[in-house]
């Protein structure tokens, strides 16, 4: 196979390729798929922030106004779901896919055919789940869509459960299936394929940072499929590992749930680090500062999140020694973490810093993920954690670091190569607006939600007391606000995928270092079929 | 360098591969791993507040009288039960290591028979591993008869070792109709 690309040239391979619908369906080119999981992860954006209108319309004003308190159950499930399994994860391995083999100078992703398979699991797994919702809409009867929350408790989600939990469960097996081919498929590529010369500790962070995530995945996930296995022979065949009356425990599903959360929420965060570890230095004109500490900080993040799954569940009466343990583990994370922020500003530091619109994401997740990040740490302390349990404040906490961090993070990673996966330079126009107009509204949306947890709103309720009718109407405009705004990247990401814009140069940004931009923009469909030479 | 010939990427490719679905499968494994492991932690620390589900079977060592422990008992009905379950003592002050009787009442106001299972559970947790039942409903199904009205006795002591800081618990049991539970574990033997 080797021989045979290797006397063809790039120009003329391209043509083989099948074209129209075929070269998705089949693709097993790692940019073609790349391509796939992002569009595919911004189409569940968008359907998943759809729904997190609903909410947010539901509570602009106290009372009920648009749907009942069931069907707003479902919304904030399957909002979280979707944001969670649909938006946030694809995106960050669809970069993976098209930014990894660039990175470390190989032809392709280790294993080609099981690429387009993890992929294509994706939309059918998707739309089980939101064919539930439809029906839950539109069907006759009206039947439930998954209505316990994106994390399932049992019993709720067993001996409850509408009978969607049945799709539900089909879903979130065959997301995992896809997520466990696509971690292997990068830390076999990572292993395997680096170029000649390519180290481990020359790697650039956000392959690090994946290979890590990987492990992560391929850790949890399973425990994962295990879990919902549990709930369908609970519900169905007649076990009883969350029965009480057969013996077993509710309190054990969320350990085992959470033995995957915690992780989960690692894999989600850990690829953003990478991507922010990359434009930094950048836009910076300096290198990273401390490569080495943000190596082991990433892997000391990702030992730790093993140890800390328990601070979700400080309120199920675990003994003192237990929430003790839990707390300190939890505030030890701070400290790679804090290393990280640290080693971010000390990389700006009497840099000569500009700031394109990849740097301005960056520098607003670095703030904005701190943030977050100290309202966790708030969080973790087990006595004020019994009043802000299950408040809009968690609420406020896990947006922070999801949204403005893991979001804005891919947003950063968008502006900074789309010029080498489109060929043309992403409007700036466009994007300024893009950029102003989700930070300021994000803000508006998120930062009240402290407030209202503080003072005591519950989360998961389609209506609130009196008192934070103010603050949740302007949350609602804030978030109308953010969703709208999410509609200028669409336009952005049309524009550059019609090649309408500034042609983009090989490195479009000056300070930008790294293998990918040694290749022609837009990336030919084969790069790499020669090793490049890493010295 | 060595004379093997080195193997090539396909090669190396697929023992990666292996490698690494084997793990994700011993982590689905593990994940049911979790099930026994959570169970025995649970008993040796009495983490969920599960009381042992076998009888006690020494007698307390010693009484101490110089203190007292308040032990209260709520009821809960479970799905499908209809009828009555109480206990007749809702709190009593008890010393370590005196035995004590208390009795809880469950009927079945349906025509059919019912066979039910009661689920302890102490809060705080950290009580369940002092509390010792020489006796209990709990750790049999009770089967109540159409109409019946059951007299449940319930023996305990208290183990004079309990920490000086628990001075009050809670006991809680929550009956459930298991009829059909057993009723189809009877038939899945009988097809088998």
């Amino acid at each position: 196979m080797s021989t045979a690309a290797a006397t063809h040239d790039d120009h003329h391979d391209h043509h083989h390729a099948p074209t129209g619908l075929k070269r998705w369906l089949f693709s097993t080119n790692h940019k073609d798929i790349g391509t796939l999981y992002l569009w595919f992860s911004f189409a569940m954006f968008l359907v998943g922030g759809f729904m997190a209108m609903v909410i947010r319309a539901e509570l602009l004003e106290p009372g009920m106004q648009f749907v009942d308190p069931e069907f707003f159950n479902q919304m904030t499930t399957v909002h979280g779901l979707v944001m969670v399994f649909g938006a946030v994860m694809p995106a960050t391995v669809g970069l993976a896919n098209w930014m990894i083999p660039l990175m470390i100078g190989a032809p392709d992703m280790a294993l080609p055919r099981m690429n387009n398979w993890s992929f294509w699991i994706l939309p059918f797994a998707f739309g089980i789940l939101i064919f539930a919702v439809l029906m839950s809409a539109f069907g006759a009867g009206n039947p439930s869509a998954p209505n316990f929350g994106w994390t399932f408790y049992a019993p709720l989600s067993t001996k409850y459960g509408p009978a969607s939990t049945d799709l539900f469960i089909l879903s979130v097996h065959m997301m995992g299936i896809s997520s466990i081919m696509g971690a292997i498929n990068v830390v076999v590529t990572v292993f395997n394929m680096r170029a000649p010369g390519m180290t481990l500790m020359k790697m650039p962070l956000f392959v690090w940072t994946w290979l890590i995530t990987a492990f992560l995945l391929i850790a949890v996930i399973p425990v994962l499929a295990g879990v919902v296995t549990m709930m369908l022979t609970d519900r169905h065949f007649g076990t009883s590992f969350f029965d009480a009356a057969g013996g077993g425990d509710p309190v054990l599903f969320q350990h085992v749930f959470w033995f995957f959360g915690h992780p989960e929420v690692y894999i989600m965060i850990l690829p953003s680090f990478g991507i922010v570890s990359a434009i930094i230095p950048a836009f910076a004109r300096k290198p990273l500062f401390g490569y080495a500490s943000m190596v082991y900080a990433t892997a000391s993040i990702a030992l730790l999140s093993f140890v800390v799954w328990a601070h979700h569940m400080f309120t199920v009466g675990m003994p003192l020694a237990g929430t003790l343990f839990f707390m300190y583990m939890t505030m030890l994370i701070s400290v790679p973490t804090g290393v990280k922020v640290f080693n971010w500003v000390a990389t700006m530091w009497r840099g000569s810093m500009t700031f394109e619109l990849p740097m301005k994401w960056a520098i607003a997740f670095v703030i904005l993920f701190t943030c977050g990040g100290l309202s966790g740490l708030m969080l973790a302390i087990t006595p004020v954690d019994f009043q802000y349990h299950d408040t809009y404040f968690v609420v406020a906490h896990f947006h922070y670091v999801l949204v403005t961090g893991a979001i804005f993070s891919i947003f950063a990673a968008a502006y900074y190569w789309l010029p080498k996966w489109s060929g043309v330079m992403p409007s700036k126009l466009l994007g300024e607006l893009h950029f102003w107009n989700s930070l300021i509204s994000a803000n508006l949306l998120f930062f009240p939600m402290h407030f209202v947890g503080l003072a005591g709103m519950p989360r998961r309720y389609a209506d609130y007391a009196l008192q934070f009718a103010d603050y949740n109407f302007w949350i609602s405009i804030g978030g109308f606000w953010f969703g709208l705004s999410q509609v200028i990247f669409l336009v952005v990401a049309v524009r550059c995928a019609m090649k309408k814009g500034e042609p983009a140069p090989a490195k479009p940004w000056e300070g930008a270092e790294g293998l990918e931009w040694e290749v022609p923009s837009p990336a030919p469909f084969h790069t790499f079929d020669t090793p490049p030479v890493v010295k | 360098m060595s004379e093997n010939q080195p193997l090539s990427v396909e090669q190396r490719n697929k023992r990666t591969l292996k490698k690494l679905v084997i793990w994700a499968i011993a982590m689905f494994g593990f994940a049911f791993l979790m099930v026994p492991f959570y169970n025995v932690i649970c008993d040796i620390t009495g983490l969920n507040g599960k009381t042992s589900s076998t009888a006690a079977t020494d007698a307390p060592a010693e009484v101490v009288e110089d203190r007292t422990v308040t032990v209260e008992f709520i009821t809960q009905k479970g799905d499908g039960i209809s009828g009555e379950f109480t206990s007749e003592t809702k709190r009593v002050k008890v010393h370590p290591g005196e035995i004590t009787l208390v009795h809880f009442y469950a009927s079945n106001p349906t025509d059919s028979d019912m066979v039910t299972q009661s689920i302890p559970s102490v809060s705080p947790g950290i009580a369940a591993r002092y509390l010792h039942k020489t006796q209990c409903f709990c750790f049999d199904q009770q089967t109540l008869a159409a109409g019946e009205r059951k007299d449940m006795p319930m023996i305990f002591y208290l183990d004079p070792e309990i920490p000086s800081h628990i001075n009050q618990f809670t006991l809680s049991y929550t009956i459930f109709d298991v009829t059909e539970r057993v009723a189809g574990k009877n038939n899945s033997v009988a097809v088998n």
